[in-house]
């Protein structure tokens, strides 16, 4: 595990481009599985994996982090949540008080339902936010596809071709071995 | 050690699916009717339900530079068809979000193929309904009024946020909102697909343009599953406090036949019994026109139906139970209400109510009759008349004769009153009818995720940690073992 200065680090390095990428194509998702078991089994790094389809298993394979995105929907909603509360408490008490049928000028049940919708709203439109950010997605983004067909019907693994303590030999061998229909290197801006 | 799969084991996660495609076949399948030039049967649909669209805002038009008048409304029945109409469709919408996020949470794997259109129907049944809060409003242009702003214009006099009404503002904008968006987040590896294929100029750019730069990357699936998964979490207490709020709008007043706490389960559950009638009404026809009976099998309406005999049977309990605390409570108005929903002026449309909400969802207790696509067409239409005549009940028939006689009235409809309802299908028909046209009406990916982890677990009979790890997946295999 890196600490977190360094992972910061991993981070702007994987958002920089153009990378040297040695690249393998599958048509079938098993033989996607056997490659990435194969090819972390020898503690090759994957830079990513490009798949039709989010296929189960790979999380663990990759050794990615649980995603941080619930805290980002638990903190908003909690803001939303707050937000509604007090702007109601501001209207109903302090702003223009108003007898409603002789109820509470802090109708604070009352306000429970608004509060609740304000906090799936904000916690919504804040987790699919942050979504975008993070995954570095936005309207009219050009999208660098590493093999044809990702998006339809083939898999691809991504390693990138490393100056230091990288058998480039080795790995080509391993993800043939593993039943890729080509394997090759490419220059890539991810 | 596990025990080694057998080949049927091994089939079972396509079992959502006819046939073996290959998750090439799939984006063509669901692909082709984006491609192909539509055929006859969608032009005649959609030439009716833009006519009537039309109609739609005709009708308006002349709504709002008259006055409500048009309607058939007096003082005794002052929310007849407008108030009917809203909660008719914000019911229709709960479906979509009952397949996407509830069927998510609880892992139904055949939630996969009817959940874009559901979505979609949802989105289109919320505009449909937002409508008439707005046009109901003897002036619509002031209907911002509804919402708190600054800088308030109205001095510091603010909306009473104690009332149901406002609530129900708040929730429907929120339900629309997250509705849409949990949507479009569905589309965008679709759209990425479809950009992917796309021959033309426009048409590579407006998908390029709405996938976002979608390139399958998995670190990026990783955290898309995720956010799916949080939105479902959020949506399904949203959807169920959606209608439960619809129906604190009458169930907060003293109004005989209004003034009930079952109001909420019972809106709740009536809304998925209209949404899965509307769903089945929409998608038996869609997979005959557009040729997808491989993706929406007769498995899939097989369930639906199931749905639609639960949640009726809750309505009829619903129902009951309304009469019996009538009686129970003693209170002479509450009797007087029930006695006259049964054998007043509107009794027709109380048995019109029963005979579809009440007796038809039990003529889908055998799987002959779940499986007949043409019988649970049929069927599904008695639903949504059904339901539409349940909040006609509700609405109506509670205020044309609540305390005094002398206030006592009848709702006769006008042709303008007829009109907007109808109109208000054309709207919903036409974006429908526009959706399957421009846009995959089935998750491609998630079919993908459905058959690819059949023909992953089909060559890895080994693999030693897939069961932990196929979330969503896990579902359908688990059932054909255990048959």
């Amino acid at each position: 595990m890196t600490t977190t200065t360094e992972g910061r680090d991993k981070e702007k390095e994987r958002w920089s481009m153009p990378k040297n990428l040695i690249v393998a194509t599958f048509s079938r998702p098993a033989t996607l599985m056997h490659a990435v078991h194969a090819v972390t089994k020898e503690n090759f790094r994957i830079y990513d994996v490009y798949a039709p389809y989010p296929v189960h298993g790979l999380d663990a394979a990759m050794g990615i982090r649980h995603s941080r995105l619930p805290w980002v929907t638990f903190i908003v909603g909690l803001c939303g949540l707050t937000l509604a509360l007090t702007f109601q408490f501001y209207t109903s008490v302090l702003d223009w008080p108003l007898n409603v049928g002789g109820k509470p000028d802090n109708s604070t049940l009352a306000f429970i339902p608004i509060s609740f919708e304000l906090t799936v709203l904000l916690g919504g439109l804040a987790t699919v936010a942050a979504l975008f950010f993070r995954a570095r997605l936005y309207p009219g983004k050009k999208a660098v596809l590493i093999a044809d067909g990702v998006t339809n019907d083939i898999f691809a693994i991504a390693l990138r071709i490393r100056e230091t303590s990288f058998d480039g030999w080795r790995l080509k061998e391993i993800l043939k071995q593993s039943g890729a229909s080509d394997v090759h290197e490419q220059e890539a801006e991810l | 050690m596990k025990p080694k799969r057998t080949e049927d084991q091994v089939l079972a996660p396509t079992h959502w699916v006819d046939g073996h495609p290959t998750l090439g076949e799939i984006t063509d399948d669901i692909a082709h009717p984006m491609e192909a030039r539509p055929g006859k049967g969608w032009w005649i649909c959609f030439g009716i339900a833009l006519a009537a669209l039309l109609n739609l805002g005709g009708m308006v038009t002349w709504l709002i530079a008259n006055g409500i008048g048009v309607w058939g409304l007096n003082n005794s029945v002052g929310w007849a068809f407008d108030i009917t109409n809203f909660v008719f469709w914000i019911g229709i919408g709960h479906a979509g979000t009952l397949i996407s996020a509830i069927l998510l949470l609880f892992r139904q794997k055949w939630r996969t193929s009817i959940n874009r259109s559901a979505e979609a129907m949802t989105i289109f049944a919320v505009m449909c309904a937002g409508l008439f809060p707005a046009i109901h409003m003897g002036r619509p242009w002031d209907a911002f009024f509804i919402f708190p702003y600054f800088p308030n214009q109205r001095g510091p006099l603010w909306v009473n946020f104690r009332s149901p009404l406002v609530w129900d503002v708040v929730a429907i904008s929120t339900y629309g909102t997250i509705s849409l968006v949990f949507w479009f987040l569905g589309l965008i590896p679709d759209l990425a697909t479809l950009r992917d294929r796309a021959t033309g100029k426009i048409k590579k750019f407006i998908f390029g343009l709405l996938s976002f730069g979608w390139n399958g990357s998995h670190r990026t699936w990783a955290r898309y599953e995720i956010a799916s998964l949080v939105l479902a979490g959020l949506a399904t207490p949203l959807v169920l406090s959606v209608h439960s709020i619809v129906s604190m709008d009458f169930a907060t007043s003293l109004l005989p036949g209004w003034h009930t706490t079952i109001f909420p389960p019972y809106f709740v559950a009536g809304a998925i019994y209209s949404g899965f009638g509307m769903v089945l009404t929409l998608l038996i026809i869609t997979r005959q026109t557009m040729h997808l009976q491989r993706y929406i099998t007769v498995r899939h309406l097989d369930k639906m139906a199931k749905v639609l005999v639960l949640t009726g049977s809750i309505v009829s309990y619903a129902y009951a139970t309304e009469f019996f605390s009538a009686w129970y409570t003693g209170n002479m108005y509450e009797r007087y209400h029930f006695i006259n929903r049964a054998t007043g002026p509107y009794a027709w449309c109380f048995y019109l109510m029963v005979l579809c909400n009440v007796i038809t969802p039990h003529l889908l207790w055998t799987k002959k009759a779940r499986m007949n696509a043409w019988f649970l067409f049929a069927v599904s239409i008695l639903v949504n008349i059904g339901m539409w005549f349940e909040r006609f009940v509700i609405i109506v028939v509670s205020l044309h004769r609540a305390f005094l006689p002398s206030g006592w009235g009848m709702f006769y409809p006008t042709a303008i009153d007829i009109g907007v309802l109808v109109g208000s299908f054309g709207l919903f028909f036409t974006m429908f009818l526009l959706f399957i046209r421009f846009l995959p009406m089935i998750a491609m990916w998630e079919i993908k995720g459905v058959v690819g982890h059949g023909a992953h677990k089909m060559a890895l009979t080994t693999d030693d940690d897939d069961d932990d790890d196929d979330g969503g997946q896990g579902q359908g295999e688990r059932e054909v073992v255990n048959a």
